[in-house]
């Protein structure tokens, strides 16, 4: 099936347009659609969708079983393992299953019947598998009390399977699309008992994605939208940040072909909207546009350096976690170590720049949107235009990659529809890949100062860790704030993602905030925190003349389900017997509820060329819903976590990033990739009642893996990032 | 503005536009084939990989004026019914996860394997090298070239 286009027959609109979600029959008054209207179709009629057994089940009269998807479908394979997850308790024929994306509106419309739509914080399967696996059972229930009161008999002498429901003692049997609209007319049980993992039969298989011969095909996903009439536009955003527009000349591109409007988007950016986007691309390039670079004036990589810094030492500091005293313990008679670390801000780069297709007319917008989050992009939408947020209909399609970029950041959706409120026809927005590197929400650059004591004894009893950098929450997430304060920033540090054991321990956070917009970006702060922490263990265990493996042993007496994947991943590596030419290092790291240990194989040649060989990557997520998916995320987390490793640095001057495409933001290609081993370690509900998510903790681990490896080659200590600043020293073994 | 006369997927086409235009925007907008994506702009990831007589292009670094009277062929026309071996191999290696550079992957991947029907893993790394993954699909492109080439 075509995953962005929708079930056949009555749900059909028109070719090539999206209606990934525009076609669920609602209840309430159906939102307009403008898409409809272009191409001469009618809104759906009022009533219930005749199929629908709950909000998130439909069964055609032919079995076809339509799931609803919530979140977003960005490459890590949410289409197939959520729908996974509703039917494993529907007990529906998988091959039958049609997802297809909940609509944001009717969401809105209908009280949050599909729950919560952000994508986010590997949030999918973790946040949504309760209730997605109730809503299966719910109605699979349903269509069995349907059958047996046809039947005259107890629906506890009834079975269901494969999309038929079956009297056990007579054998007969029902087709759920037989039955499914009568079923829907059914009252929703309440409590439904869900099967015990051991009864699965779904949850945990390799299951085919359901996306992935579109995307082999080439089918259209994501910007491919076409709407009739449609405009084509590119922007340019004030290059320095915390600046403004201050005027542009559009008659000098007025008269170059195909340009049909020059617009500015309040101060920040001009946008030129043309018959087709290269068009709309020259007239941008030759568009003569004055910015006044306010706040960015002066505005470096090396001033923000020198805040931070002094953030270090500052006194105004949100503590994430305290264990002890470890002033105390720091001021006695205790062997320090200490070091700095340091990390540039990144850029996400998905591999589909910035874009967005809106039209904005009587009042009303429609926006055909890759995002993870469609609520947000809706309420945005609204924002943006100051209009009623029932006045937005979003289309969702699958995204050409998300990495955090297109979640809470939502400033691509409300510059295509300002864009769009001045132009009477749809409108295609598409950055460039230089706006897109250079107008991200990026990983915050941060600063880390941990400072460490060993008592006489060798006992690691004090442990301080400062990070400086600028806060994500203040500008994306205002309501996470805890007293103004984001101590999210302290992430792998707190008590729920770090389980090493150390009697005095104190992480806190010095904000500084600057005009350099800082996003959620894979793996978010544990990215960055589990650099710094790994690695300063890494130091910790050679202090001690230590092997950093059984270092982290020493520290995980309380840590049980950490120490099993570490010590798995240990295993799986040969830990310690490399072969000749080989060095190894180890990193673990605990976040969204799943634990993940690396071990990475590298070699340095004379000349210091550094090749990585091997990452073992073992996960503990709870439970797996599909292993080929969970390894598919391992490899990926690797690609993006080792392209930022070697060469990721955003720079700034003058307030401007320096970096321009992937020329000189590069990304990992197929000739750097290691082997990477994955290894699932599933404890189910042995730690934990609450299942791990899977897109985001296989990246973590990664940098200081790498860094503690080429420790181990060189005896450089790696205390700043990307490893191309550095010039590698050969010399296998220090 | 004299129009360019080129063939796509075997059909002969007649374009209006600027002959300064990247084959890519023609493909996308005009001849309404979406399967070729914009990645970069300056043949730097491989997104919009084509093929030219046969030959992979980055097709947002060939312009219209450079295909006048050639053989274009894309991702949409690189099989009649979703059926080569690279596509098939594609899908049971479940090679794809966001999906935006696959169509370049698999257009690269099937100039290299009409070059050589028998390379290596080397040569396949040193023939796919030029194409970016994002969401880090590689090792799962060269398990599904591999495969392909068995039924070539």
């Amino acid at each position: 099936m075509n995953a962005n286009s929708i079930a056949p027959t009555r749900r059909a609109f028109a070719f090539g347009i999206s209606a990934a979600a525009g076609g669920i029959i609602l209840a309430l008054p159906p939102i307009s659609s403008f898409a409809a209207q272009l191409v001469g179709l009618r809104d759906e009629p009022q009533g219930r969708d005749p199929s629908e057994i709950t909000a998130w089940i439909s069964i055609e009269a032919d079995d076809t079983t339509i799931i609803r998807v919530a979140r977003s479908e960005m490459g890590q394979g949410n289409f197939t393992t959520l729908p996974m997850l509703v039917a494993e308790e529907l007990e529906c024929d998988w091959r039958l299953v049609r997802p297809e994306y909940a609509d944001p509106a009717e969401n809105i419309a209908r009280d949050h019947a599909w729950g919560d739509m952000v994508t986010a914080a590997s949030i999918s399967i973790r946040g949504s598998q309760s209730y997605l696996r109730k809503a299966g059972a719910q109605a699979r229930h349903m269509l069995i009390e349907e059958a047996a009161e046809r039947w005259h008999v107890p629906p506890d002498e009834c079975s269901a399977r494969d999309s038929v429901v079956t009297h056990d003692a007579t054998g007969r049997t029902i087709r759920y699309g037989q039955i499914a609209e009568a079923a829907g007319r059914r009252s929703i049980p309440a409590d439904v008992p869900l099967k015990p993992p051991e009864g699965w039969r779904l949850i945990g298989r390799p299951v085919h994605r359901v996306d992935v011969s579109d995307k082999a095909l080439g089918r259209p996903i994501s910007s491919d939208v076409r709407l009739p009439d449609m405009l084509y536009a590119t922007v340019s955003a004030c290059p320095a940040f915390g600046g403004r527009l201050k005027s542009f000349d559009a008659s000098k591109v007025m008269n170059m072909p195909g340009v049909r409007y020059v617009v500015a988007v309040q101060d920040t950016a001009v946008a030129v909207v043309a018959d087709s986007w290269w068009q709309a691309k020259k007239a941008c390039d030759a568009l003569p546009i004055a910015w006044d670079p306010a706040d960015g004036k002066g505005l470096s990589t090396e001033t923000i350096r020198e805040t931070f810094s002094r953030g270090l030492d500052a006194s105004d500091v949100a503590i994430g976690r305290r264990i002890g005293d470890v002033d105390k313990v720091l001021s006695g008679d205790v062997t320090i170590v200490r070091a700095d670390y340091e990390v540039p801000y990144l850029a996400h780069t998905t591999m589909e720049p910035m874009t967005c297709t809106a039209h904005v007319t009587g009042g009303r917008a429609e926006v055909w949107a890759p995002t993870q989050n469609g609520e947000g992009t809706l309420r945005n939408v609204a924002a943006a235009l100051g209009i009623d947020p029932s006045k937005v209909t979003v289309h969702k399609r699958h995204l050409g990659g998300g990495f955090g970029r297109r979640g809470l950041a939502q400033d691509w959706a409300r510059m295509a529809a300002l864009i769009a409120k001045q132009v009477d026809r749809p409108v295609k927005m598409i950055w460039t890949r230089e706006e897109d590197i250079q107008h991200d929400y990026y990983r915050p650059m941060v600063l880390a100062r941990q400072v460490a004591g060993f008592d006489a004894a060798g006992r690691l009893i004090g442990w301080r860790v400062r990070v400086c950098g600028s806060s994500i929450l203040v500008d994306l997430s205002p309501d996470r704030l805890v007293n103004g304060q984001d101590i999210e920033m302290t992430n792998a540090f707190l008590d729920e993602d770090m389980a090493y054991d150390v009697a005095n321990f104190e992480v806190g956070y010095v904000m500084r905030n600057t005009p350099v917009p800082v996003g959620f970006w894979r793996g978010v702060n544990h990215s960055q925190n589990g650099y710094f922490r790994e690695s300063f263990v890494d130091e910790l265990a050679h202090s001690r003349g230590q092997d950093p493996y059984l270092f982290r042993r020493g520290l995980l007496a309380k840590g049980p389900r950490s120490l099993a994947v570490l010590d798995e991943a240990a295993r799986r590596a040969n830990w310690g017997q490399a072969p000749k030419g080989i060095s190894q290092g180890i990193a673990l790291v605990e976040c969204y509820n799943s634990v993940t240990a690396q071990v990475v194989d590298i070699s340095v040649s004379d000349t210091g060329e550094l090749a990585v060989r091997r990452v073992i990557c073992v996960i503990d997520a709870g439970h797996i819903v599909n292993s080929s998916i969970v390894e598919a995320q391992m490899e990926g987390a690797v690609v993006y976590g080792l392209g930022a490793v070697l060469y990721g640095q955003i720079t700034l001057h003058e307030g401007r990033v320096q970096q321009s495409n992937f020329h000189d933001y590069r990304a990992l290609r197929m000739n750097e990739m290691p082997q990477v081993e994955t290894y699932l370690l599933s404890s189910g509900s042995k730690y934990s009642q609450e299942w791990g998510g899977v897109g985001e903790p296989g990246t973590p681990p990664l940098a200081p893996a790498i860094a503690n490896a080429v420790f181990a080659a060189t005896g450089q200590r790696i205390r700043t990032l990307p490893l191309a600043n550095h010039e590698l020293r050969h010399g296998h073994g220090k | 503005m004299p129009k360019t006369k080129f063939v796509i997927n075997g059909r002969k086409v007649e374009v209006d536009a600027e002959v300064d235009t990247p084959l890519l925007w023609i493909i996308r907008e005009q001849l309404k084939l979406t399967g070729t994506k914009f990645g970069c702009g300056i043949a730097q990831c491989g997104a919009c990989t084509v093929h030219v007589e046969g030959n992979a292009v980055r097709s947002c670094q060939t312009f219209l004026e450079d295909i006048a009277e050639k053989n274009v062929t894309t991702i949409e026309g690189l099989s009649t019914n979703a059926d080569h071996p690279l596509q098939i191999a594609w899908i049971a290696e479940q090679v794809p996860q966001c999906g935006y550079c696959q169509s370049g992957q698999i257009m690269q991947a099937a100039a290299l394997l009409n070059s050589n029907p028998r390379p290596t893993r080397q040569q396949i790394i040193d023939g796919m090298d030029g194409n970016i993954c994002r969401c880090g699909t590689y090792p799962r492109i060269i398990r599904a070239i591999e495969r392909a080439m068995k039924g070539i």
